[in-house]
């Protein structure tokens, strides 16, 4: 299931926020190829919407017979996907990339924006954590009822606390005293998060998202340095983060240009 | 670990020269596999290559195809990256102190005619680059390389013939094996002025049906074919372009192992490309590689490359 899509049909789709839908797929239904889908939190798969194009998601709902993503309106692709209704077909292939690594005894997990989505099946199977979650507005938070516990912050102060995920560490820290920190979300608040998991010497993995072509380590288009964030990454850990020049800074375009972390959008030039 | 190498150094030398460019080994990193970054160059390096190509510089930008551009069949990979890149004037920038990559590079350039060639050549001035490949072979972007027409005898002599004159550095042709006689192209190449031969570039186009979804898998629908499909013409293609230049070739096509590697020295290349082997064995596969070669080389009392190079062509 690497280097073919798989055609799968959309078994459910759940409209998540004002921005997010998520698209389930059974794995054993008897047009599709796949038995089960070999995945460990933090991998991603492919999506092909033939003749349009085909682009990264992070696996948000992962059981024995099914998984799902959850996409954000972006672009074009996105905009087509979320027309789609049960019953359509799209490409699959995958998953793909590195995991998180699920050994460790409590856990923090910050979750930005759809990042949530690469966090969402690792919650699940983490057996102690705490879980913050920032969006900009309340209409944009993910997985409230699926997550009840979620600790939550928006930046217009419209559902929880008023801010960012970050300004909870240091207090969330002394509570609980958490051994990694897990986290997703716009690069700035992996930055920093990194930044006070290197100060207070706490293991953590970030999943980062680049431009992925080929999603099999040949095309080179996703290179962070000298990583391919679909084979080295998504998921990667402090220390890997603290040597990356691109880490917060640069990501690559379409046409390979590597371009200021701020004015990159997954755009092609 | 250390004895083992010691006593591989003194039997087997792996060393070889391509174009007057001394390599450690005959490995070579393909052009359009993981060249987009220097960090990505050193990285293939370490994993043990002798040298290293960058994917192929245009003059202006090029977005490529919409994905999929790659997909994989039982025999191999076909892919439509559409010469994805961000331009000579960028490109310049991220290759810049090369040193650091620590074996040879190797500059691929493309181009919609000579004009393009000449002002990517000017972008390349300064920079550490070992040599130049022109690719006048791409099976799958409009306006350049085959779909341009740049892979007959008179166009390539055409081309190479004005690209001669923009570099001072050792300048490999790449040729498509889509040609019945490839041996007339390379002459071409030589009689303007090539150093050398990269032969081949990926085979077709070719195409793949997803059939539930009843459409071409890739977004461009065609696609260059490359892997183990492509072994048997490449070597062909190297033994004939042999007969036929005094100039070396650089053999690519569907080597993913020792044994594959050995068979295109003996076909008569100097070095030998690896590409889409990076997918199959990952990007140690240089490494395996060199090491496979050097075992069989051992068994078989042979020291050193050029004793293979060519050696199916004795009488």
């Amino acid at each position: 299931m690497h280097l073919e899509p798989v055609m799968m049909k959309i078994e459910e789709v759940i409209l998540e926020s004002n921005l997010a839908r998520s698209f389930i797929f059974k794995t054993c239904s008897e047009r599709s190829e796949s038995k089960s889908l070999e995945y460990q939190p933090g991998q991603f798969i492919m999506l092909w919407i033939p003749r349009l194009d085909e682009k990264p998601f992070s696996i948000s709902y992962h059981g024995k017979d099914f998984f799902g993503v959850t996409v954000a309106l972006k672009g074009r692709f996105t905009q087509r996907l979320h027309e789609m209704k049960v019953g359509e077909w799209v490409g699959i292939r995958g998953p793909f990339g590195t995991a998180f690594n699920l050994n460790v005894g409590k856990a923090c997990v910050v979750g930005g924006g759809v990042g949530m989505a690469s966090l969402a099946v690792l919650i699940e199977r983490l057996e102690d954590s705490v879980v913050v979650q920032g969006a900009r507005t309340a209409s944009e938070l993910l997985y409230r009822n699926r997550f009840k516990d979620m600790l939550l912050c928006t930046e217009d102060g419209s559902a929880g606390t008023k801010g960012v995920p970050t300004d909870l560490l240091e207090d969330l820290y002394r509570h609980y005293r958490f051994d990694a920190i897990y986290t997703c979300g716009p690069e700035a608040m992996m930055v920093k998060v990194s930044e006070f998991a290197r100060e207070y010497n706490i293991c953590m993995q970030a999943s980062l998202e680049r431009y992925i072509k080929c999603a099999v380590g040949v095309c080179g288009q996703c290179c962070c340095n000298g990583l391919r964030l679909c084979v080295e990454g998504p998921v990667l850990d402090g220390g890997t983060l603290e040597k990356l020049e691109d880490f917060g800074r640069y990501a690559r375009r379409g046409n390979g240009r590597r371009v200021p972390i701020g004015t990159y959008l997954g755009k092609k030039t | 670990m250390a004895d083992r190498f010691a006593s591989l150094t003194t039997r087997v030398d792996l060393s070889t020269e391509l174009c007057g460019v001394r390599l450690q080994n005959p490995t070579v990193l393909a052009s359009g596999i993981l060249g987009t970054s220097k960090g990505l160059l050193k990285g293939v390096a370490l994993a043990g290559a002798g040298a290293v190509t960058i994917k192929s510089l245009s003059l202006e930008p090029l977005p490529g195809h919409n994905n999929p551009i790659v997909v994989g069949f039982e025999a191999g990979m076909l892919n439509a990256v559409g010469y994805a890149n961000p331009g000579i004037k960028e490109g310049a920038k991220e290759f810049s102190n090369l040193k650091e990559v620590g074996v040879p590079v190797i500059a691929s350039i493309i181009g919609r005619g000579v004009g393009d060639f000449m002002k990517v050549l000017e972008g390349l001035w300064g920079l550490d680059f070992a040599a130049v490949e022109v690719s006048l072979s791409c099976p799958h972007t409009p306006g350049y390389g085959m779909l341009a027409g740049q892979n007959t005898p008179e166009a390539t002599k055409e081309i190479v013939s004005v690209v001669r004159k923009g570099t001072e550095l050792p300048l490999l042709v790449k040729l498509s094996p889509n040609i019945p006689e490839i041996g007339r192209v390379a002459r071409a190449a030589e009689e303007a002025g090539a150093d050398g031969i990269t032969a081949v570039n990926t085979l077709g186009p070719g195409m793949l049906i997803n059939i539930e979804a009843r459409q071409p898998i890739l977004d461009f629908k065609v696609g260059g074919v490359s892997g183990p499909a492509l072994r048997p013409i490449a070597l062909r293609c190297v033994y004939d372009i042999y007969k036929s230049v005094k100039i070396p070739i650089l053999g690519v096509g569907g080597i993913s192992t020792g044994r594959h590697a050995i068979e295109m020295l003996m076909a008569g290349a100097s070095a030998v490309g690896i590409g889409t082997a990076v997918y199959s064995r990952g990007i140690e596969v240089f490494g395996k590689v060199c090491q496979e070669m050097e075992e069989w080389m051992e068994i078989n009392g042979c020291t050193s490359v050029k004793e293979l190079i060519g050696a199916a062509h004795a009488p």
